[in-house]
């Protein structure tokens, strides 16, 4: 059978979204062809803010590159615009003469920016914000001009003038109403907005209308106001609101009234004609945001696939401001009203405004500055028009306060019910995320955003899923279900019954375990296997075998692997210290080896990323430098600063005590990776405080501090004890650590392990018990007792094979 | 179709191991299980291109080292819900020798 032809006018984020779930759903229905006005795929003009401001770069922002269309089969008519669609002969016109056939047509033309019709408003130099060019224009205008207008204080020209004033340009902001973002913000949540932008350098004029735009040397030179008030201008941003495009629906005579007309499955009056985004009208709403947008596509995409599912029923908005270190919030009915209550939070200098509109017993709308962690479940609340009589005391205090208060703050992603919406922008709810997480082992937001595009268009709600992965990832450590939770589908055994059995029973091989404790698959799985190697080896030095085969890749070929196969070598540095011979042997090797990158680690270290791995043995051997095992569950590195050696405020010799730390540690085997770090005073210039064990200087000794972690969510340390010498550093540091591979739970790092048992239960077995100090602190130098270097072994020895292919 | 050829020895491959096999055709991944089974798969994860070579085996499945897809060693499918599918080539073991055939 012949394909239908569907031409798709419009290569934006609705438009190309509608394809994308189409393709989900009926990959071979069409032949497809896609008309953009653009030169480019289709890229996330969300994200086209951060570019202005220097925190992304173009190449961050596609969504679809070419080869994507090329892979798809889809033909891209990319800076073809589409000036006519000819219905009776079902054919779209390019303003080139190309032209296609069609059996259906998706028209997702977006919008135009409205231009103020005012006398100048054509010279070089006034743009609006709506695509790369202008973009790129705005940034080109940045380097070469100082004064910069932008008209409109709403979402978009914010983001403009935040952009511009990060480019170095001054940045004024002409605005009619009487204060800034007046279709989501209240006036006194505006007022706290413009303090902090105003704080940042953007200048305000509120309530001013622009008579005109006034020419300098063959392009704008200033802006006049009604009143008469001139302001320099080089360059004029209008971001003074969008009109839906409808420009060529209207010329093909489909029903227009302010936007394309549609019904609720995104038909337009031609019924071989569909619309969505920005340029419809539907139910007599115009959408501007994303999130509705992609509803709508996903409607239609099940409609052009003629499965006739679903309707389109209209959305709730909420926005958030992209503008780095300011937090804005607003959803629903924000101002409030005769029928409606106001709870109202507001703290000045601190910088926090909250305002939740309540209407009977239901929230309506929510206005949230400087602090807006709960946006999220406000939303929800309104958007399922829950009641809310029974928490109303709590609301403001948001979703933390309403769970039971012996859980650490913050956890707000936990407490959420699984149906919750997490990204507004692609509806993606809780559920998604975490079933991603799990089934595809995911551990960055990165990874996250790709399996489920959660965060990954406005990215406001990259928190939220930070939270989620914390939770997600870590929620095995937490003491509910860690204590009850199976160390894999494998078995029905907890981490902590498995640890007893190998000690117990003097199990020594992993066979044995899984005999000895009924595992249900025959080798066990990816998930438990290292956990057993390492509980073996940890609980039987130089007794149970280590094996390799259990061992994830980087810990069996004592390197990194990065994302295209090749390998990271990090040689160990003791404490961050170096000297003119190995900076030569590396630089060496750098070159020898054709090294891509060579870059200085967050652990005082250099790295070598890129190198192949069949060239592993050799890369070790010229470097003659132990193994950094910067790769494993194990010892990374121990961090410091210069101290009293050399620095004028330091009272303790940091780097030797780092130095002597890290040799006593090397090749430790740990639950999770462990980090050390030594300041040589209270200055702290290691970051002692977010190490699993910090030591930090002071006048009488050394203060201890445990179980702090820089990672996804940073944790400061706790405060274990002092000590007086050196010596006495070592034991107390050697006999936490050797406790927490005692007890802890494989990938627990050191901060749930403590948080699990309990700092006092800590303090009671290592500072209070001078016996059992000692004793775990014998048992951690006895494991580490002559450990060889990894690197050393594998250069002379017959683990070589794995690094060698085979050929055939 | 090529010819069998004789690739290595079976002790050649670690058990629950496997070993990388270059050829003119791109990388392959031979795999033995715990049972001495032998399995050759495109050294390629059906997800994006993971070297499945560096996985952990388990039973008569590779987890690719990359994001933990599991693929069936026997016929290369990914295991639900992930959906993908890898190129298998023919191998035996014939008096303690890995044999290979392309395909
Ligand atoms: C700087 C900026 C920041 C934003 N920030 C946010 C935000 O934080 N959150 C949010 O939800 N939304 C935000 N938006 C709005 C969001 O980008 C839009 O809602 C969304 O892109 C609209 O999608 P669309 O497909 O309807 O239109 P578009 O993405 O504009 O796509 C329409 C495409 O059709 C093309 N086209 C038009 N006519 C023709 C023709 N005749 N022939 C061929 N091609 C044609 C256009 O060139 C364009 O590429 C922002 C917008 C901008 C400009
Ligand atoms: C596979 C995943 C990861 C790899 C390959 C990786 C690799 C590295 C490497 C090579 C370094 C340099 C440190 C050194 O010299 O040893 C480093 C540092 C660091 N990593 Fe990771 N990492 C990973 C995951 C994580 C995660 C999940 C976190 C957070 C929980 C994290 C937090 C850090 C921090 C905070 C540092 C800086 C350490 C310091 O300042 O001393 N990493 N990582
Ligand atoms: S922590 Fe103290 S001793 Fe160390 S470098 Fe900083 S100021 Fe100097
Ligand atoms: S590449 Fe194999 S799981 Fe992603």
């Amino acid at each position: 059978m012949k394909k239908q032809k569907l031409v798709v006018i419009g290569n934006g984020m609705a438009g190309m979204r509608t394809v994308e779930e189409l393709l989900k759903l009926a990959p071979d229905l069409y032949d497809i062809t896609v008309f953009g006005a653009e030169p480019h795929g289709n890229y996330n003009r969300i994200l086209l803010s951060p570019v202005l401001s220097g925190e992304m770069t173009l190449s961050d922002i596609v969504l679809n590159d070419f080869d994507w269309y090329r892979d798809k089969g889809i033909r891209l008519h990319a800076g073809k615009k589409v000036t006519k669609i000819d219905r009776r002969a079902r054919k779209v016109l390019a303003e080139d003469g190309t032209e296609e056939e069609y059996d259906r047509v998706l028209l997702a033309t977006g919008s135009t920016p409205f231009i103020l019709p005012v006398p100048g408003s054509g010279l070089p130099g006034v743009i609006a914000y709506r695509d790369i060019a202008d973009t790129e224009m705005m940034i080109a205008a940045s380097v070469n001009h100082r004064h910069a207008v932008v008209i409109g204080a709403g979402l978009l020209g914010l983001e403009a003038a935040n952009g511009l004033k990060l480019r170095g340009m001054e940045v004024t902001v002409v605005h009619l109403a009487d204060w800034i973002m007046e279709r989501q913000l209240d006036k006194t949540a505006a007022d706290l907005l413009q303090t902090s932008l105003e704080a940042r350098g953007l200048r305000f004029l509120l309530g001013k209308q622009t008579e005109a735009l006034l020419e300098k040397n063959g392009r704008v030179g200033a802006l006049r106001t009604k009143d008469g008030i001139d302001i320099a201008a080089d360059l004029v941003v209008m971001a003074a609101g969008i009109r839906p495009n409808t420009e060529l629906a209207e010329s093909a005579r489909l029903h227009c009234h302010r936007g394309i007309v549609v019904n609720d499955t995104m038909q337009t009056y031609d019924p071989k004609i569909y619309a969505v985004g920005e340029c419809v009208n539907h139910r007599g709403t115009v959408y501007g945001l994303v999130a509705p947008l992609f509803e709508q596509a996903k409607v239609c995409a099940n409609h052009l696939a003629n499965f006739g599912i679903g309707r389109y029923g209209g959305s709730s908005l909420s926005t958030k401001l992209k503008v780095t270190g300011i937090d804005v919030f607003s959803a629903g009915e924000f101002m409030g009203g005769r029928d409606t209550e106001e709870i109202v939070l507001h703290d000045r200098s601190g910088g926090v405004y909250k305002k939740l509109v309540v209407s009977g017993e239901k929230l309506v709308g929510a206005v949230l500055i400087g602090d807006t962690a709960d946006g999220a479940w406000y939303f929800r609340l309104i958007k399922d028009q829950a009641p809310i009589g029974e928490i109303r005391d709590r609301l403001m205090f948001g979703e933390g306060s309403l769970g039971d208060s012996g859980h650490a703050a913050g956890h707000n992603a936990a407490a959420m019910p699984d149906s919750a919406e997490v990204c507004g922008c692609n509806g993606v709810c809780k559920g998604a995320i975490v079933k991603a997480i799990r089934e595809q082992g995911l551990f960055t937001v990165d990874e996250v955003r790709k399996h489920t595009k959660a965060s990954s268009s406005c990215g406001s709600c990259t928190g939220l899923v930070e939270q989620i992965l914390a939770s997600t990832v870590g929620g095995a450590y937490k003491p509910a279900s860690s204590a009850d939770k199976p160390l894999c589908a494998c078995t029905d055994h907890h981490h902590a019954e498995v640890r007893r059995a190998i000690r117990e029973q003097k199990l020594l091989s992993i066979p044995i375990v899984q005999q000895y404790l009924g595992w249900r698959t025959p080798n066990g799985c990816a998930t438990c296997r290292p956990a057993l190697n390492y509980y073996l080896v940890s609980t039987w030095p130089h007794e149970a075998q280590d094996d390799p085969q259990s061992r994830f890749i980087n810990e069996r070929a004592h390197a990194n692997i990065q994302k295209d196969g090749t390998y990271s070598v990090v040689p160990r540095m003791w404490g961050g210290l170096t000297n003119p011979a190995e900076l030569r042997r590396i630089a060496d090797v750098a070159e020898k080896y054709k090294v891509p990158t060579v870059k200085v680690t967050g652990g005082q270290r250099i790295d070598l990323l890129g190198i192949r791995k069949e060239d592993l043995p050799a890369v070790w051997a010229d470097l003659d430098m132990p193994s950094g095992h910067a790769y494993g569950k194990s010892i990374r590195t121990v961090k410091t600063c210069v101290g009293s050696e050399h620095c004028r405020f330091g009272t303790q010799q940091s780097m030797k005590m780092g130095v002597a730390l890290e040799k006593m540690l090397f090749a430790m085997w740990s639950p999770h990776k462990v980090k050390l770090a030594v300041s040589g005073c209270p200055r702290n210039c290691a970051e002692a405080g977010i190490k699993d064990i910090g030591i930090i200087g002071v006048d009488s000794g050394w203060e201890i501090h445990v179980a702090g972690n820089g990672g996804i969510k940073t944790e400061v340390a706790h405060f274990l004890c002092k000590a007086k010498s050196d010596e006495e550093v070592k034991e107390i540091s050697g006999a936490f650590l050797q406790l927490y591979r005692e007890e802890g739970f494989y990938l627990e790092r050191t901060v749930h392990y403590v948080n699990r048992v309990g700092l006092d239960y800590v303090k009671k077995r290592i500072v209070d018990d001078e016996t059992s100090r000692k004793e775990h602190y014998e048992r951690l130098l006895y494991a580490l007792k002559d450990a060889p270097d990894p690197w050393a072994e594998r250069v002379a020895g017959p683990a070589r094979r794995e690094f060698e292919a085979l050929t055939a | 179709m090529t010819d069998w050829k004789n690739l290595c020895a079976l002790e050649d491959i670690p058990r629950l191991g496997s070993r990388v096999v270059k050829t003119a055709g791109g990388d392959l991944a031979v795999f033995r299980t715990s049972d001495d089974r032998v399995f050759a798969l495109n050294d390629k994860c059906p997800h994006k291109g993971g070297p499945l070579s560096q996985g952990i085996v388990s039973g008569d499945r590779v987890t690719c080292p990359m994001h933990g897809w599991l693929i069936e060693l026997d016929s290369g499918n990914a295991v639900a819900p992930d959906q993908g599918c890898v190129k298998r080539h023919e191998a035996r073991v014939e008096a303690g020798q890995v044999l290979l055939r392309i395909a």
